[in-house]
């Protein structure tokens, strides 16, 4: 065992506390994920972590707590992309974009002036990449607050929402109201992302809404199972990760190791490029036994944009 | 100072032009994941000791690769955020490895354009020219898949191929681009001014060059009020592009509300932002339903 685990990681106390805030944004990440995937929102969810990096860099300017310019700037943003309110995918993502391209200048400016007035030098790279070893103190508790708020609006939508992001005309034959869901769906997302996103850092927080959900929904066509089986693998890349993150610093003579980020983000991308290559086969081979159809129906390159 | 000038001034002719295809194709996202991925390899290049255009380059072009094939089979947006962040974190990676890095991230994101050397300038003048004449020969069938992906298939157009070329060109756009306006801004270029130019003309010839003009003007306004104020250039770029885009669509919508028939309903296809003739579907899904 020696070799797999380095010596300490089970008694150290960042380990511990990277273990559990890791697995918490992973289990919201993953839950929410599983619906912006079959939303076909990835970019929304991407941009949502620039905007409260946006609120993140604000916040240092104007001195209040960095959570609360995060969870602002990401609930801003979309509230923004909802307003501007372009229904089918290709328009949405122009106004995402837009959205995205005036948050990351307005950012700009922010962290132009957190560094000539207050020279962090730190602030660019802490808030672009954060550190799951390093959260803020006091920041345990209400990440948790968040992230439960965050689950509580998915699973008390849980039916409308599934609905409305399968078919948003079916669901509004039936009387749900459409765009309300989605105005929720966006504050659930918001709020995961910023929780995410200050707790370990933008690119993670994309990667685990994105990188655990849609590898299960290749492996299930089940909405119930592919939640349950997004939170597992989202939590296990995130713990491997932080194994092989501590590990690293073994590995290196001057004794840093790589980031966190890196190998969580390594064993996610991993993970899906072996779902899509083994979902590939079997789909090619069951369209190639005469067995076309619904599985096959979401992977018309067309049908997805 | 006379080098920022010329340097942006090219930078705003290509992300007129590429922008354009960007917008129509609905590329969005690759628009702001490829120049993302390519700061990664900028970071590659200066811990390996190579030069960042070097860097950008592979980088910008491995990530086009990457979207392109991911994204043949399963969903583009999946895979362009999975790239995404497999490029991202292989760039933290990089910049673990190096020391005093950080005053050249933030120029490397957010854009350094006042201080360009004339060397700096060929190669971004040679992708220049070679992401031109890349839209030039592809001019048709790129419109056509862009616009009619079914008839494009039918005269045989293949759109996969093109999906990938264009990925191509935009990278190189985006390689050369970078240094001077900075990974996360090159974006906003690409997506405003061309969105309102689109919202303001139907044609794609006119919709081209309004779309490069607006870019033309954003860009020198932005420099301008950089140099006056000594703030940085991407939060201006970022704020005039939506600008831009807020009143092409403002435009739109007030024209559309005056001639309740379209006058040319030829080139606009579902996707153009507030688009005067929306198919049933849409238009049934936009009605306002009562809560």
């Amino acid at each position: 065992m020696g070799w797999l685990i380095e010596p300490g990681f089970f008694a150290s106390a960042q380990v511990h506390t990277a273990l559990v805030i890791g697995a918490a944004a992973a289990l919201v990440s993953a839950v929410v994920g599983v619906f912006t995937v079959i939303r076909g929102q990835s970019f929304g969810g991407h941009a949502l972590t620039d905007a409260s990096a946006t609120g993140g860099s604000g916040s240092l300017l104007a001195g209040v707590n960095p959570l609360l310019g995060f969870v602002v700037g990401a609930v801003t943003a979309a509230g923004a992309m909802e307003a501007i309110g372009v229904r089918h995918a290709r328009g949405r993502d122009l106004a995402t974009g837009i959205v995205l391209g005036a948050s990351i200048g307005l950012a700009s400016l922010f962290l132009y002036l957190d560094t000539t007035a207050t020279a962090t030098t730190g602030a660019t790279q802490q808030i672009l990449f954060g550190s799951i070893f390093a959260p803020a103190p006091g920041t345990v508790p209400i990440v948790a607050g968040f992230g439960a708020a965050s689950l509580a609006i998915i699973l008390a939508l849980y039916r409308p929402l599934l609905l409305t992001s399968i078919s948003g005309d079916l669901a509004a034959a039936r009387g749900v109201p459409v765009r309300l869901v989605g105005l929720a769906y966006m504050l659930a997302l918001a709020l995961a992302v910023a929780l995410s996103s200050l707790a370990i850092g933008a690119i993670l927080s994309t990667a685990l809404l994105i990188g655990p959900p849609a590898t299960a929904l290749h492996a299930t066509r089940r909405a119930g199972r592919a939640l349950i089986g997004a939170a597992g693998l989202g939590i296990a890349c995130t713990w491997i990760g932080v194994l092989l993150a501590y590990d690293s610093a073994h590995w290196f003579s001057d004794g840093n190791g790589l980031p966190v980020s890196f190998f969580i983000v390594a064993v996610i991308f991993l993970a899906y490029l072996i779902s899509d290559l083994t979902t590939h086969r079997a789909t090619r081979r069951s369209t190639a036994a005469g067995r076309t159809g619904a599985l096959v129906g979401d992977r018309d390159p067309r049908a997805a944009r | 100072m006379q080098n920022a000038w010329i340097v942006a001034t090219m930078v705003a002719v290509i992300a007129g032009v590429v922008g354009f295809f960007v917008v129509l194709r609905g590329s969005a996202f690759p628009a702001h994941a490829i120049p993302n991925g390519a700061f990664a390899g900028a970071a590659g290049a200066v811990l390996v000791g190579v030069s960042s255009l070097l860097g950008l380059g592979v980088f910008a072009v491995l990530s086009a690769l990457g979207i392109g094939s991911l994204g043949r089979r399963g969903r583009h947006d999946v895979a362009t955020a999975l790239a995404l962040v497999a490029m991202l974190a292989c760039g933290a990676a990089f910049l673990s490895r190096t020391t005093e890095y950080a005053p050249e991230i933030f120029s490397l994101l957010f854009g350094e354009v006042l201080g360009v050397s004339t060397t700096e300038l060929l190669p971004v003048a040679g992708l220049g020219a070679a992401c031109l004449l890349a839209v030039a020969v592809l001019y048709r069938p790129l419109l056509l898949s862009s616009v009619m992906p079914e008839i494009a298939e039918a005269k045989g157009v293949r759109s996969d191929r093109i999906e990938i070329a264009f990925l191509i060109v935009l990278a190189l756009a985006t390689a050369m681009t970078v240094p001077v306006v900075g990974a996360l801004l090159i974006f906003s270029l690409m997506i405003g001014p061309p969105a309102a130019a689109r919202a303001l003309t139907p044609r794609p010839g006119a919709a081209i060059a309004l779309s490069v003009a607006l870019a033309l003007i954003t860009v020198w306004a932005a420099i301008a009020l950089s140099y006056q104020t000594n703030w940085p250039i991407g939060f201006f770029v970022g704020t005039i592009s939506a600008l831009a885009y807020g009143l092409g669509r403002g435009w739109n919508a007030a024209r559309t509300h005056h001639h309740q028939l379209p006058h040319s309903a030829t080139f606009t296809d579902a996707s153009s932002p507030g688009s005067p003739a929306p198919p049933l579907g849409q238009r049934r899904q936009k009605r306002r339903r009562p809560i």
